[in-house]
């Protein structure tokens, strides 16, 4: 299984190469072909070794290739380790990388720069696996950065465009100040545990009490979390996912909804050795994941561009996940992030397939009524909105359901809270995301009747994978169903990976709670979906309003839709003083002024005092006996005064 | 093998003798000459890698022969490399016929200037081979001149100022050297009746009890040494005439003076101040690293805010440096490997973007980034290579920048948490810096119109790049090739601050115990630690 594993990122690495050396001399078939092919071939690959690995016994594996970096005792090898749980990440980023690339060919074949595409949309696979297959922390890193990397080169994509190019610098640095705090996170375990790699580090946290209070665990699990705000769009730091729909469709499908987005949540998944001893981190990751689905989910409500509600909306399924690890429903975020992958892919590339019809509209004020023009994009993308509204039997449905339901149950401090937040966000997801299908496929064709003609339904390639997603959107979420209703395979596979779970955990997770509760859970669940629905239905569908008459409700719908003026907010409290720091007085009047002031004022001193003595030579005799006499004054001054000793 | 070191450090000087005596027209004939001589002594520095021993940490290939004598002192002519030389000699010999190849723009009096380059080549690698504190001392000088004329005679508007205050400034510092290296040799025949420069013998002689520095000698002593080092370094707040002699410089002068000249100073501070003052080292270190954080933060924020591209780049030295002197002065294994890693990581990327601009500056006779934007539309190619330094200066993991900081910074998070967290927010602030330049310069639509016209790299543009980048990749993701060499000369040239710090560890915990039971003896009973 060693030679094959590697070989899951290596094959994108290659066709990264291939396409990024000889891309622009080659024809765009054999371009897409390459881009295709490997990770194609890479996702039969995690195909086999999954089937190869459910049938050993053993349910870790540690490979190791060679010595990356190694310094006295920091060792980091380049080895991939291989559980169930980067086996689950490792196929839906495969499968659904694979789809993506498929779909991309359709999508920006009429682009320029389409060799470029590939090549980055390689990289980021084979960093996105590095990331989820890496066995220590630091490696983990290089795929942590790698894929930011191409998050940035692919925002940028459409490079002469000053607001991609801006987004794309944003995404980078934001996710800096993230990867901060992840690499002193790293730094911390290194001092402490002496080693970086997870199983060595993970064997010593579990000898670890609980922590009560704020301790080491604590640090190591808030500044990793840290980390995973930044990659994972969570407040502080989710400033950047929005803008980052700058980039092409299929990109903000793959990278800033499946995928990339999700590495913080896999992160804190793979050190739950850590936070499970570390209460005090746990709660904030809940807090934070929580108030950040329902705080994104409000922004959602009044966006008119298609990409920005569904970019909101990553950010706060993305609370979601960081809820149930919160609650330390570790095998449940997990869950939530695979249906989300399947779903939120699908409404990308739905709205990818819409936006290219009307020819790069994205204001869904000029959108309405496309259902008959584009019916398969149109009916897959509603698979994928019954999914994200929580509509039972829906993948979502059951990925969501759980997560709520731990959080209402969950042994942890605080829980009802999280539990509140979920589901009041809940509500709002399913008002937003009907608002937008009725806004673009229903109700009243607000788009030029002109230009009506042109739009037709995407090609082949496109709607195949958007039917393939549909279907995973149905049913991705059988393989977790909810203890009343029948066996949580998904669970199951996973519960390996929680070996190290502190014995008060395990104990406090065997206690049963009642169906009843569960179900009653449930319940809520369902009618709080249906309530959002009602109410988009009434308002959007019923009395056709449109995305400019949401603004009679004044500066309530202005602070929303200018997303309660955060970005604003960084600007003139972080970004400017900086800047106007640096420029006018660090540079101008320190650097230049006082320290070069210092040096060159030496200099000036010394040809002063050059000047001075030079003019004493004068070829004078009367001034040369003058400064003789002074001198011997001098002399005899102070042998009189001083030289009494 | 005997005289390798020789041949690797005269070699370039052989070169520049013989283009004395080739007519001044024939200017191809002068730039195949530098080439070739430059390359052959890469060559040899590779010959020398390659028989390397890195299992030692002794000094290897030493050539020992009397130089000269005034009155009883003899003046030796004495060389070797260990683990931590060799990599900078190799990057000097790697750098250098870049630069040559990159100076094809030069087209006034190319002789003397090919001449000059490999003086200052001679001149470097002298400085990184030397045992003898004499002849570091003249190599340390000499490489002043040729670069005090290529700043002078090829550099742009305001070179004249560049260059005198490039050589007064590194002049002032190294007179103090000079100061120390005499004192030191004064009190060694004092003490023991040997004369002797030689860096060995000081060395040993010192770690035996032989030779005893006072405390109030010692600290003077180091910062006579250090603060030459300093301003080589540049460390802040000794930084001024680096950005003022970078811009001036033309392109090889900058890639040569960022690229090696920089490392010479964090060299000086590894290989003699650590050793030879390891008391004052320690008791001064956290002033070191207090101006290493400062410049690395500061250095990055003004770098931030740079109109021009090439002063940009200098003042990101400035923060870069700040890691290499951090990494030293953590006193581990860890920080000064990284530390070590980091000068060569620093050589090749900044390097690399001082050719790059150069490259830009040859098109456009310009460097502010105000008449750019949107180059990528008209050189693809340029724009790759120039991306991938760019993550190659920031750190990207994978590629080099990152293996050197990466272990600096658990370097001093051993030495001290605080450093740490500090020195780790240069990591934000550099990429901050650099792709707002990038996206100024490459990105967006062309707003000049005389950047429609700009051509691609050429072939040989290509061919300076691409040994570049390929040492980029390879440092990023097999660095056992380069750390495992430099391990044990490490170990070595830590050994004595180490033995300090084990040494106050135990005073005070002696301390500790003494002051609990009977304070009466206390004062007798506590060792002076001077």
């Amino acid at each position: 299984m060693k030679e094959l594993l590697i070989w899951i990122p290596a094959l994108p690495f290659i066709g990264f190469l291939l396409n990024g050396i000889f891309g622009r001399r080659i024809p765009k078939k054999l371009v897409h072909w390459i881009a295709c092919l490997t990770t194609g071939v890479s996702f039969l690959l995690a195909g086999i070794v999954f089937f190869r690995f459910i049938g050993q016994p053993a349910t870790e594996f540690s490979f190791q290739y060679f010595t990356w970096i190694q310094s006295g005792a920091f060792r980091a090898e380049f080895g991939l380790l291989l559980d169930p749980l980067s086996m689950v990440m490792a196929l839906v980023v495969c499968g659904v990388g694979f789809l993506i690339h498929i779909y991309s060919i359709g999508y920006m074949w009429h682009e320029g720069g389409y060799y470029r595409f590939f090549a980055y949309m390689n990289l980021f696979m084979a960093s996105m696996l590095m990331l989820v297959l890496a066995d220590n922390f630091l490696l983990m890193f290089v795929g942590w950065e790698g894929v930011g990397l191409c998050s940035y080169l692919l925002i940028g994509f459409y490079f002469e465009k000053k607001s991609a190019s801006d987004a794309g610098k944003k995404a980078f640095i934001v996710n800096r100040i993230g990867d901060f705090g992840f690499v002193l996170g790293i730094l911390l375990i290194f001092l402490n545990f002496n080693a970086l790699g997870f199983p060595e580090v993970f064997a010593q946290v579990a000898e670890l009490p609980v922590e009560a209070g704020y301790g080491l665990l604590t640090a190591i699990g808030l500044l990793l979390f840290v980390g995973a705000t930044g990659k994972s769009a969570q407040i502080p730091l989710y400033v950047w996912l929005p803008d980052a729909m700058e980039g092409p469709t299929p990109v903000s499908a793959l990278i800033h909804a499946a995928t990339m987005v999700t590495a913080g949540v896999y992160m804190v998944t793979r050190t739950y050795p850590i936070y499970t001893r570390a209460p005090e981190a746990l709660f904030w990751v809940a807090l934070v994941g929580s108030v950040t689905a329902l705080f994104a989910a409000t922004i959602g409500i009044f966006q008119r561009d298609i990409k920005r509600v569904l970019a909101y909306s990553t950010v706060s399924q993305l609370g979601y996940m960081f809820t149930a690890l919160g609650v330390m429903a570790f095998s449940a975020g997990i869950f939530h992030l695979m249906t989300h992958a399947f779903f939120k892919a699908l409404l990308f590339l739905g709205s990818g397939s819409v936006i290219l019809a009307l020819h790069h509209e994205q204001d869904m004020q000029n959108m309405g009524g496309l259902r008959k023009y584009l019916p398969v994009t149109c009916w897959t993308m509603w698979f994928g909105t019954l999914a994200i509204a929580g509509v039972p039997l829906f993948s979502g449905f059951f990925s969501k359901d759980d997560i709520l339901w731990q959080a209402f149950a969950a042994p942890v401090p605080h829980h009802l809270i999280f539990y509140i937040l979920g589901t009041v966000a809940a509500l709002i997801t399913a008002f937003y995301m009907f608002r937008l299908m009725i806004l673009t496929f229903h109700g009243r064709t607000r788009y030029p009747a002109d230009k009506l003609d042109h739009v037709h339904e995407s090609p082949r390639t496109m709607t195949t994978v958007l039917s393939v997603l549909a279907l995973l959107s149905l049913v991705g979420g059988y393989v977790g169903l909810p203890a009343w209703l029948g066996p949580n395979v998904f669970k199951h596979f996973l519960d390996p990976v929680f070996k190290y779970l502190p014995s008060e955990q395990q104990a406090a997770a065997a206690h049963h709670h009642s169906i009843n509760q569960e179900l009653m859970v449930t319940g809520i669940a369902i009618a709080v979906a249906l309530l959002g629905i009602i109410v988009a239905w009434v308002l959007y569908q019923r009395r056709h309003v449109t995305p400019e008459n949401e603004s009679s409700l004044g500066w309530l719908h202005r602070l929303i839709y200018n997303k309660y003026y955060v970005d604003e907010i960084y600007d003139a409290t972080v970004i400017h003083p900086i800047q106007r720091t640096s420029e006018s007085f660090l540079w101008k009047v320190f650097d230049v002024g006082i320290i070069d002031g210092i040096v060159n004022g030496y200099a000036t001193l010394s040809r002063a005092l050059g000047i001075f003595t030079a003019q004493l030579q004068n070829g004078l005799l009367r001034s040369y006996l003058g400064w003789v006499v002074v001198g011997s004054l001098f002399f005899v001054i102070f042998i009189l005064f001083f030289w009494s000793a | 093998m005997d005289v390798i070191l020789s041949l690797i450090i005269f070699l370039p000087l052989i070169g520049a003798i013989m283009l004395l005596f080739v007519p001044r027209e024939s200017i191809n004939t002068h730039r195949g000459v530098a080439l070739v001589s430059s390359l052959m002594a890469l060559v040899a520095s590779l010959v020398l890698w390659g028989h390397f021993n890195p299992a030692t940490d002794a000094f290897q290939f030493q050539e020992f022969t009397e130089w000269f004598q005034i009155g009883t002192v003899k003046i030796h002519y004495f060389l070797g490399v260990d683990g931590i030389s060799l990599f900078l000699v190799i990057l000097t010999t790697f750098i250098t016929p870049l630069a040559i190849l990159g100076s094809w723009a030069i087209r006034k009096h190319v002789r003397e200037y090919m001449i000059f380059m490999l003086v200052l080549e001679t001149g470097i690698l002298g400085v990184f081979l030397s045992l003898d504190l004499v002849l570091f001392y003249l190599f340390w000088e000499i490489m002043l001149i040729p670069m005090y004329f290529l700043i002078g005679v090829w550099g742009s508007k305001n070179r004249v100022y560049a260059a005198v205050k490039f050589f007064i400034y590194t002049m002032a510092g190294s007179l103090l050297m000079l100061v120390g290296i005499l004192t030191l040799f004064y009190l060694h025949a004092e003490q023991t009746g040997i004369q002797t420069f030689s860096f060995l013998q000081l060395r040993d002689a010192l770690a035996a009890g032989e030779l005893v520095l006072p405390h109030q000698a010692e600290l003077l002593l180091f910062l006579a040494f250090g603060l030459a080092f300093a301003i080589k370094v540049p460390l802040f707040p000794f930084h001024t005439w680096l950005p003022d002699a970078h811009v001036e410089a033309p392109t090889a002068g900058s890639v040569i003076l960022a690229g090696v000249l920089l490392k010479m100073g964090t060299y000086g501070l590894l290989r003699f101040c650590l050793p030879l003052f390891p008391n004052a080292s320690v008791e001064l270190a956290p002033w070191v690293c207090t101006l290493a954080i400062v410049g690395i933060i500061y250095g990055a924020l003004v770098a931030m805010v740079q109109p021009d591209v090439k002063k940009l780049v200098a003042y990101s030295s400035v923060s870069h440096l700040g890691y290499v002197v951090l990494g030293i002065f953590a006193f581990n294994l860890i920080g000064a490997q990284g530390a070590t890693y980091q000068m060569l990581n620093h050589g090749l990327s900044t390097g690399a973007l001082f050719l790059l601009v150069g490259m830009i500056y040859d098109r456009r006779h310009t460097r502010l980034i105000a008449d750019f934007g949107g180059l990528a539309h008209r050189m693809p190619v340029f724009a790759t290579f120039f991306m991938i330094i760019t993550l190659s200066s920031i750190g990207l993991p994978g590629l080099n920048g990152f293996v050197g900081e990466i272990l600096i910074l658990q370097g001093a998070f051993l030495d001290n948490i605080l450093y740490g967290v500090l020195a780790a927010s240069g990591m934000i602030l550099s990429a901050v810096y650099m792709l707002w330049m990038y996206q100024r310069v490459f990105l967006g639509k062309i707003r000049h119109a005389e950047n429609e016209a700009l051509t691609d790299l050429d072939l040989r543009e290509k061919l300076i790049l691409t040994p570049i980048v390929i040492m980029v990749v390879w440092m990023g993701i097999y660095s056992s090739t380069f750390l495992r060499p430099m391990d044990r000369s490490l170990d070595r040239a830590l050994a004595g601050v180490q033995a300090v710090r084990a040494e106050d560890t135990v005073l005070e915990i002696r301390e500790a115990r003494l002051e609990q039971p009977i304070p009466a003896h206390r004062t007798e009973a506590v060792p002076q630690n001077d």
